[in-house]
């Protein structure tokens, strides 16, 4: 009894965080450009538009462009960071690890406002790699939290272990730092790319007059009404990062990630 | 390897880049939001240098402060209803086997990195007449034909919970893993049923991981701007959407960092609290 | 000259001294145990060896050379840890091969080396094999392996076995001694188990609280302790406090112990008598009058638990000279002067 209450409770919040994707999912196979669900006849042709559509595809090939390239960027401010943090004894340093994670934990609307008087003060505004800078900024929290989970993983006596074999520092963060930090560079990686991919309003107030991204065509094209594309791109997405974070967790080890260290204590 | 303090200028290279990027982009930004709070609004560019107290008494007004009541008001509307879903979920959770926490995680990270706008154009699909959920409602004959739910205050706290739930799951989700199973189990042999057990040995043992996460979710709902503009009338319109309405459409770069600071120093503040909270929590 | 040596050497972290004025000559070729309970400096003192903690002050030297500043990476060392630190990214084989891959030791001849170490190890064909697949036993070989990989000029060892069950652990002590004969490399080995230490070493350094209590060959350690504490630490002891008269006649409970002679000038002290060394016999005739509280039949051993004079003496039997005793009897102690050991108290 008590666990089918259980299924029933997860199943009722698994319900909740699917339904409004169905129902798009429904929308998005909608034969004609109806908003209409169950949906009206079949048709993938608006998984088409996407990519036929030239202001579609600008802004689907804009918003990877800013991910990857501001995910690399929040990756090499992160990396070093995280490794001199974890190699070095300066207390003082923590303030930079604050600076990292604080761009995150405040309400996106103060990093993005910042970042826009900046740009507009140093007359940088609206260039598009003034938002590639500005989402390093603001998600060098997740490499930077993962990278510094990944460091403290690593048991010290390795790298004590690899000096008295002969190797220098450098040679020990090339042969045995890094391999064994690889699995978080990549997730952190991961997470940044994702979450940049969907970002709104730092994209938008640092280049939003300038540059369309996938997430400020879709409100933008919602202020003008409805269009099925806007459903497949949300499909997409959803597709995208369901995907990556399969990967994150196929070749990671996803719960210690976010911090399960309990079921890593027991190797 | 025993961390030893930097002995060399060269050992602080490494800190070199994260530390110019974090300082230049986003310490003088903010910065440089701080002192255009005390500017003053220039109409034909951006702001002129001064010092001046307008923006904060502009911010002081019946108006604002209505803004400011309901922005609060929301955020803990969202937090409690997060919380009070989330704790359950997440206990089930960490109990479950590990393929299915990982099938979830996954699907909870995928839900966390949606857009807003992309939340905000689903759940308006939901409540839209033509392809909502009245739709099924009518079908089944509870209903007499289809209507639009939104924009209303319950389709902006709908979205906004949606939205916040999968970070409540994963805020939560390290202390509940790591909480003992055995306290549950002895409460078992002590005579407690699993739902009694839940409520008298667990949540109480949460109680300043609770607390925490609420301020970590209000927090974090203060910060949503397109959701009540997507799915709310004016009067549902955060302090996140008029900072960015001061800022872009009125052109008025000072007032929006005043209030912007005084977001700051709202989240700070509870962030402070959060900070005592957990500490509270270790030492007990 | 050949070996290591090291002088006054000491290491302070903050207010806490963990190495207090060591000095220690180890002879090229020969195996030192440093033994002591935790926390003694012993983990320390082996750290400075190699580098990775830097003496506060004091010199060590290795073949005549100062190496007291010499970075870990250039002391050509081979080391083996606790947690015996495999690269959990590398293979068997790449394991071993390490020090000499970063060497630019051609792939060639790393194989082939890597191929002579397993085969001195019993792992012939694992070179390929994950190391998280190897058992304990295995895992402690593949580290050793490793560490003697390039010859060292030094082989350091921190507590190696001490997470292998009992019985791998004394077979693997004998492997590792005959291992180190073999190879007649200079070997330190770390270890809180004196049995241990006894097994392999030819020479035993007992530290406590950052110093050096005395270094010498286990048997001596055991016959002849240089203070209380190494004759409480090494096995099980009696230690009973004595006094002198001024012609060096000792009394022990007040009974006079024959023969012994206490240096001149010493009027009290601690004797230290090993249980197999106390011989019970009938009450009387100058024996030490006790009575039996406990007996602990070990199978191999007998142990007897006595009182005489308030103090509880334990004496050490083989069962074919099992004594003839039962709880609550009155027996006498012999001790024989030869195997009384005095010391200041």
């Amino acid at each position: 009894m008590t666990t089918f209450l259980q299924r029933l409770y997860l199943g009722l919040v698994g319900l909740f965080l699917s339904l409004p994707l169905i129902v798009v999912a429904g929308v998005s196979v909608n034969e004609k450009q109806t908003l209409a669900f169950p949906p009206q006849g079949f048709s993938l042709s608006w998984y088409g538009e996407i990519f036929a559509n030239p202001e579609w595809r600008n802004a689907l090939l804009a918003s990877i462009t800013l991910a990857a390239v501001s995910a690399a960027l929040a990756l090499a401010i992160a990396l070093p960071l995280a490794w001199f943090l974890w190699r070095r004894h300066a207390p003082w340093a923590n303030i930079f690890q604050l600076l990292g994670i604080a761009p995150f934990t405040l309400p996106p609307v103060i990093t993005a406002l910042g970042l826009l008087t900046f740009w507009a003060t140093t007359g940088f505004y609206g260039q598009p790699w003034t938002a590639a800078i500005s989402h390093a900024i603001f998600f060098v929290t997740l490499p930077l939290v993962t990278l510094s989970l990944g460091f403290s993983s690593i048991d010290r006596s390795l790298v004590e272990a690899a000096a008295t074999m002969g190797a220098d520092d450098r040679t020990i963060f090339r042969t045995v730092v890094l391999p064994l930090i690889l699995p978080y560079l990549v997730s952190g990686y991961a997470f940044a790319f994702v979450l940049s991919l969907n970002e709104y309003i730092v994209a938008y107030m640092t280049v939003g007059f300038t540059m369309e991204t996938l997430p400020i065509k879709i409100f933008n094209a919602l202020r003008y009404g409805y269009t099925p594309t806007m459903a497949s791109v949300t499909i997409l997405f959803v597709a995208i990062a369901a995907l990556i974070f399969g990967l994150v967790a196929r070749f990671g080890d996803l719960p210690k990630l976010l911090g399960a260290m309990a079921n890593t204590d027991k190797q | 390897m025993r961390r030893e303090a930097p002995q060399r200028l060269a050992d602080y290279g490494p800190l070199l880049f994260p530390a110019g990027m974090l300082i230049v982009f986003f310490v003088i930004p903010f910065a440089t939001m701080i002192a255009v709070s005390f500017f003053q609004r220039d109409p034909a560019g951006f702001y002129s240098t001064a010092f001046v107290f307008d923006n904060y008494a502009r911010f002081l007004s019946l108006f604002f402060g209505k803004v400011l009541g309901f922005s609060l008001f929301l955020a803990v509307t969202v937090a409690i209803c997060c919380v009070v879903i989330a704790v359950p979920f997440t206990y089930l959770l960490s109990r479950a086997r590990r393929r299915t926490q990982v099938l979830w995680l996954v699907a909870l990270l995928s839900v966390l990195s949606l857009s807003e706008v992309i939340i905000g154009f689903a759940w308006s699909t939901l409540f839209s007449r033509t392809a909502g959920i009245t739709n099924l409602l009518v079908a089944i004959g509870l209903m007499s034909e289809p209507v639009a739910l939104n924009p209303s205050f319950g389709a902006v706290l709908t979205a906004m919970v949606y939205q916040a739930l999968p970070y409540t799951v994963l805020v939560l989700y390290p202390a509940l893993v790591r909480l003992d199973p055995t306290l549950t189990e002895a409460a078992r042999t002590l005579g407690a049923s699993p739902v009694k057990s839940f409520f008298t040995v667990v949540v109480p043992a949460l109680r300043n991981t609770i607390v925490a996460t609420l301020i970590m979710v209000f927090i974090f709902a203060l910060g949503s701007y397109l959701l009540p503009q997507i799915l709310g009338r004016p009067q549902h319109w955060t302090l996140s959407v008029l900072i960015t309405d001061q800022a872009i459409y009125q052109s008025n770069m000072p007032f929006a960092a005043a209030m912007a600071v005084f977001l700051v120093l709202v989240t700070l503040g509870l962030v402070g609290l959060t900070l005592i909270a957990t500490r509270k929590g270790e030492a007990a | 000259m050949s070996g290591l040596t090291l002088q006054n050497v000491t290491k302070e972290f903050g207010t806490f001294t963990a190495v207090k004025n060591v000095d220690l000559t180890v002879p090229h070729g020969t195996f030192v145990c440093l033994l002591g309970p935790s926390g003694c400096g012993k983990t320390t003192l082996m750290r400075m060896i190699a580098g990775l903690d830097l003496p506060t002050d004091g010199a060590i030297r290795l073949d005549g050379a100062d190496i007291t500043r010499v970075p870990t990476h250039k002391r050509d060392l081979g080391m083996v840890f606790q947690s015996l630190a495999l690269f959990p990214h590398l293979t068997v084989g790449e394991n071993i091969a390490y020090s000499l891959r970063i060497r630019g030791v051609g792939k060639e001849d790393q194989k082939k080396r890597v191929d002579e170490l397993l085969s001195m190890i019993h792992l012939s064909g694992y070179a390929d094999r994950p190391v998280a697949k190897l058992s304990g036993g295995q895992r402690q070989r593949v580290a050793i392996a490793r560490a003697l990989a390039i010859s060292p000029k030094l082989f350091l060892l921190d507590e190696p076995l001490s997470a292998l069950d009992a019985k791998l652990r004394e077979a693997m002590q004998v492997e590792l001694r005959q291992l180190q004969q073999r190879l007649g490399i200079t070997t330190i080995v770390v270890t809180h188990d004196q049995r241990e230490a006894m097994t392999m070493a030819d020479t035993v350094v007992v530290m406590n609280s950052g110093e050096i209590r005395q270094a010498a060959a286990p048997v001596e350690i055991y016959r002849r302790p240089a203070d209380t504490f190494v004759a409480d630490f090494i096995g099980m002891t009696n230690l009973i406090d004595f006094s002198a008269d001024s012609a060096g006649r000792a009394t022990v409970l007040g009974t006079v112990v024959e023969n012994l002679a206490v240096p001149a000038g010493l009027s009290r002290g601690v004797l230290s008598v090993r249980p197999e060394d106390v011989h019970l016999t009938a009450p009387g005739h100058g024996a030490i009058d006790a009575k039996v509280t406990f007996v602990r039949d070990l199978g191999g051993t007998i142990e007897t638990f006595v009182e005489g004079g308030g103090k509880q003496i334990v004496a050490v039997s083989m069962p074919n000279a099992r004594p003839d005793v039962s709880v609550g009897q009155d027996v006498g102690i012999k001790l024989s002067s030869d195997a009384c050991v005095v010391l200041k108290s």
